[in-house]
């Protein structure tokens, strides 16, 4: 039952958020449910599909797999965050150009754990690519285009850096 | 790998200037999912929305005794407490029958189960509150006293009388039965040279779509209006349903249906829950959402495969098989589901098995039984999977038998491409296939003489890689002969209504679904070719059923070659409205007139003459400089249902190469490869996006995914974490390849896509893991999926 509540001041997308929260209410719902940013999905709930992952303090983290109460005092950011900043644009354009998508359903999640391993730097080869993504269900595309997406994305972000 | 451009256009007979037919351009509307701004029905909130969530009963069978519900209805935020007894008022039971399929019977069912649960996870009572949670605290307070009856889970023994009867209006647990008996099939297994004979076994499993099942029902009592915000690949179906079941009229219920977060033919069906919160709606006059959470999906969404195959092969010392037999049962829960019935899956068992090959003698036998377990129906290559296994997995344990190599094995049996139009043994009709011609792509795409050499070389160092095929055929673009002949309101034409804004653009109202395909896209590609625009000025719209022309929707790999269709119609037919428009403006004959990359010009030389919106702003607001007694027509509606054949068959071949590591069991997929001919290709990159999730859904078949029960009836596994689907780490990278045989049944020429991934993957697997396992002289392995201790076992290590 809901007894407990607590008051939480955060940012997310660089917003100052502060909200009363049921203690037991999970980041991603506190999200999607608090703050309407919808872009962040549910799909297991037991932090196995990673349709729900977010960055907190700058980790990704799953977002049904940590409480709002949790984050009080952090940074988050969501895929409407991301995508308004233009940091993930690039990867954006190669998930629409190449079809990494399908449904759409794990694709700001999908997005956001490829960045955390883009923004490392380097270009990892497929199967570092793969195993970086797989915690992150996608049940339309089998994955390949997934992958062709992130390398073509990791090969020109190399690119420029040369 | 690099992403590679839009290719250009290749020339055919459907090329008009600037086509996008047979183009890889990207989707229309793909940015608004990958900013996250995409809107699916679990993200829908509405003015004084409710939230509901169900009590379900924890046993497989169980007489509902009482259900105390005055605790719950005090508790935080609750508005009501409804049990089936109390919703039966708002909505009447179903049946899920067809009278095309002979015999089959069930019983009816309820949106809320009344006096009995007949599967765990079955709704006994709603509880409808503020928000979720509360909802969900309040039906921990339901007090359901069951009394427990005895479950029946085996199918095995579903029908030998001494078991309980589920249903006992029923008389027996028997759902549905069909025998075939086609040829002189037991002189043939005399005759053959060599007959392989084996138990074939599927694991029950499910779609495990990412989003679940979500549904905001919307009952206003001020307009006599139900709007249902639905996660479904068939609207106007759903929308009969509900008018049907509320006791109203169909057009005082709308559909809509926007973002859906995959299918797969999870969100086709009629769910008891959807219904019950549609009618709470109805009952309470304000808005009620549902989705299903991740436990509720897997004792809820349906489940599919579960079948026990005894199948038998001959073939003669040439290779010639000879013959085919099955002896098929399945379970398929307590209820046949409505309304496209639980018999469909067995049904095209017997109608694929064998059926790429030429063989004449096929003897076939289904039987389909009830029993306490969530419900299987219709899931992406409903029947395929199992049929195609069957019939590949006999097909390459004959060949070994015989010490043939399997394609050369296949290579005689299979159709002749030059044999068209023909029928299979079991009376399929086929317009034109290209087996042959899928083979030899197969085999140099894959280099297969050069992976049999690397085999070989490896085997030698105590590494044990497989090779395996699967030859299929799919259904796809049903007609009126898959649902409607059985007397189910599924409409198997679909329709495009296309009409020039006041700007010259293009918009679309399509009966066709988006969950992913591709349909917007490949809609939208149809129209701006045949009438004559860049993709930039076409907007499509789907799912509404107050606007969208009626139609079948996206399910049995119908929405490109059908929907497609209708489109292209539609382009052709506005553009001969417009040019008509233009020729009065710029008195001109029609006939020397076209419309090119959105501009009207002259047919010779494509000199242009008249911007679109400058003829839009004409017909639009100075119609009266028109002609007298001229009308221009700027909107048209055109619909699509294939005539000619009762599915537009395709084909193709599947090819698996894998390691299967013999001390720990596990499979390592190296590589896949498939070839198929779905007709004209509109999209490449979507034909081949489909075929690799496809793919990969079936390899999950093959080696992960099994709905676990235990004796009594109860799921063990209904998680993500004990449930396993593929995931990116596991998965090879897959190779497409294309043959293209049209259908003449439409002037596109397309047939489907969707579902041949899945269809040849898991028995391509299952060959493959033989193929590995066979110089150490397992047992073949014939029981899906295909887990380490299976592997261990056939290797007689544990």
């Amino acid at each position: 039952m809901s007894d407990h509540a607590l008051d939480i001041s955060l940012t997310v997308n660089g917003d100052r958020v502060q909200e009363r929260v049921d203690a037991r209410t999970t980041l991603v719902d506190f999200l999607r449910e608090g703050l309407a940013l919808t872009g962040s999905h549910v799909g297991c709930e037991h932090g196995v599909c990673g349709a729900c992952t977010v960055r907190v303090n700058g980790e990704i983290v799953r977002g049904c797999l940590m409480l709002a109460v949790q984050c009080d005092g952090a940074r988050v950011e969501t895929i409407e965050g991301m995508s308004d900043s233009g940091e993930v644009a690039d990867l954006q354009a190669a998930f629409e150009q190449r079809n990494a998508l399908q449904c759409g359903y794990c694709t700001p999640g999908m997005v956001a754990a490829a960045q955390d391993l883009l923004k490392r730097g380097g270009v990892p080869s497929r199967d570092e690519i793969r195993e970086h993504l797989s915690g992150n269900y996608c049940r339309c595309t089998g994955y390949h285009a997934i992958v062709d997406a992130v390398e073509a994305v990791a090969q020109a972000r190399a690119g420029a850096r040369k | 790998m690099k992403i590679t451009d839009d290719s250009p256009p290749v020339l055919t007979a459907l090329d008009r200037p600037n086509s996008y037919i047979g183009r890889s351009v990207p989707r229309p509307n793909l940015q608004r999912l990958t900013q996250g701004r995409g809107q699916y029905v679990s993200d829908v909130t509405l003015p004084r929305m409710a939230h509901v969530a169900y009590v379900r009963s924890p046993h497989a069978h169980a007489r509902i005794v009482k259900i105390a519900t005055d605790a719950a209805k005090k508790a935080p935020g609750v508005i009501a407490v409804v049990t089936g007894a109390e919703l039966a008022k708002v909505m009447t039971p179903w049946v899920g029958v067809l009278t095309h399929l002979k015999g089959l019977k069930s019983a009816p069912q309820s949106p809320i189960a009344i006096e009995r649960a007949c599967w765990q996870g079955e709704a006994v009572c709603a509880v409808v509150a503020r928000t979720r949670a509360e909802a969900e605290d309040a039906c921990e307070l339901v007090e359901v006293r069951y009394e427990e009856l005895s479950a029946v889970t085996d199918p095995e023994i579903a029908l030998d009388g001494k078991t309980p009867v589920i249903h006992a209006s029923l008389g027996d647990n028997l759902c549905f039965e069909r025998k075939l008996d086609v040829g002189a099939v037991d002189k043939a297994f005399a005759e053959s040279d060599a007959v392989v004979e084996t138990t074939f076994r599927f694991g029950r499993h499910t779609g495990v779509t990412n989003e679940p099942r979500a549904v905001v029902a919307d009952w206003n009592e001020g307009d006599q209006r139900m709007t249902v915000y639905h996660g479904t690949q068939a609207p106007h179906m759903m929308q009969n349903l509900f008018a049907k079941h509320l006791g109203i009229a169909e057009h005082q219920v709308r559909v809509l249906t926007k973002d859906v977060g995959g299918s797969f033919g999870i969100k086709v069906h009629t769910y008891a829950d959807e219904m019950a919160t549609v009618a709470l709606s109805k009952l309470l006059k304000r808005p009620v959402k549902f989705v299903a959470d991740r436990i509720e999906s897997f004792v809820t969404d349906i489940h599919a495969r579960d079948h026990r195959i005894k199948a038998k092969i001959g073939v003669s010392r040439d290779g010639t098989i000879t013959a085919f037999e099955i002896d098929d049962l399945t379970g398929i829960g307590p209820y046949s589901v409505y309304p496209r019935t639980s018999g469909i899956e067995a049904n095209q068992i017997v109608n694929l098995t064998g059926g790429p090959y030429k063989c004449p003698n096929y003897r076939a036998q289904t039987r389909v039984v009830f029993q306490n377990k969530n419900v299987m129906c219709q899931y992406r290559a409903v029947g395929h999977p199992i049929a195609v296994a069957v019939t590949e997995g006999l097909v390459e344990l004959a060949a070994a038998k015989i010490g043939m190599d399997p394609l050369e094995l296949r290579r005689r049996n299979l159709i002749a491409d030059d044999a068209y139009p023909t029928q299979s043994a079991s009376g399929l009709k086929f317009e034109l296939l290209s087996h042959h011609e899928a083979l030899a792509h197969l085999d140099s795409m894959m280099n297969y003489a050069g992976l049999r050499a690397e085999q070989k070389k490896l085997r030698e160092k105590g590494i044990y890689r497989g090779i395996g095929f699967a030859s299929f055929i799919e259904v796809t673009n049903p007609s009126a002969a898959f649902y409607g002949v059985g007397g189910a309101r599924i409409t198997s034409m679909d329709g495009a209504t296309v009409k020039l804004d006041a700007q010259g653009t293009i918009i679309v109202h399509t009966g066709v679904t988006e969950q992913g395909q591709g349909a917007e896209a490949v809609v939208a590609q149809c129209v701006a070719s045949s009438f004559g625009v860049p993709m930039d000025k076409v907007r499509v719209i789907t799912g509404d059923t107050d606007n969208t022309p009626y139609g079948g929707g996206t399910w049995a790999s119908r929405a490109a070659g059908i929907g497609g269709e209708a489109a292209w119609q539609a382009g052709k037919a506005l553009r001969a409205n417009v040019v008509a428009v233009a020729a009065s403006i710029l008195q001109a004959k029609p006939d020397d007139l076209d419309i090119r990359s959105g501009v009207v010009v002259d047919k010779a030389n494509g000199t242009e003459r008249l911007p679109l919106d400058e003829l839009a702003r004409v017909a639009y607001f100075r119609p009266d400089t028109l002609p007298p007694g001229f009308q221009a027509e700027l909107m048209v509606t055109r619909h699509y249902v294939p005539r000619a054949w009762p599915f537009a068959f395709t084909n193709g071949i599947q090819g698996c190469y894998l390691e299967v590591d013999t001390d720990t069991g596990f499979v390592k997929l190296l590589k896949h490869w498939c070839v198929e001919d779905c007709g004209t290709i509109i999209n490449p990159q979507l034909v081949d996006e489909q075929i690799r999730g496809g793919v990969v859904q079936g390899i999950g078949a093959a080696l992960f995914e099994h709905c676990l029960y235990d004796e009594r009836g109860q799921l063990l596994n209904g998680n993500m974490a004990d449930y396993l689907v593929p995931m990116a780490a596991e998965m090879p990278d897959i190779e497409c390849g294309h043959v293209v045989s049209p259908t003449a049944d439409s002037e596109l020429g397309a047939k489907g896509a969707g579902e041949a991934g899945t269809a040849g993957a898991p028995g391509s697997v299952m060959n493959a893991i033989n193929d590995a396992l066979r110089p150490l002289g397992a047992q073949p392995l014939t029981d899906m999926p295909f887990t380490p201790d299976k592997i261990l076992a056939a290797l007689g290590k544990v």
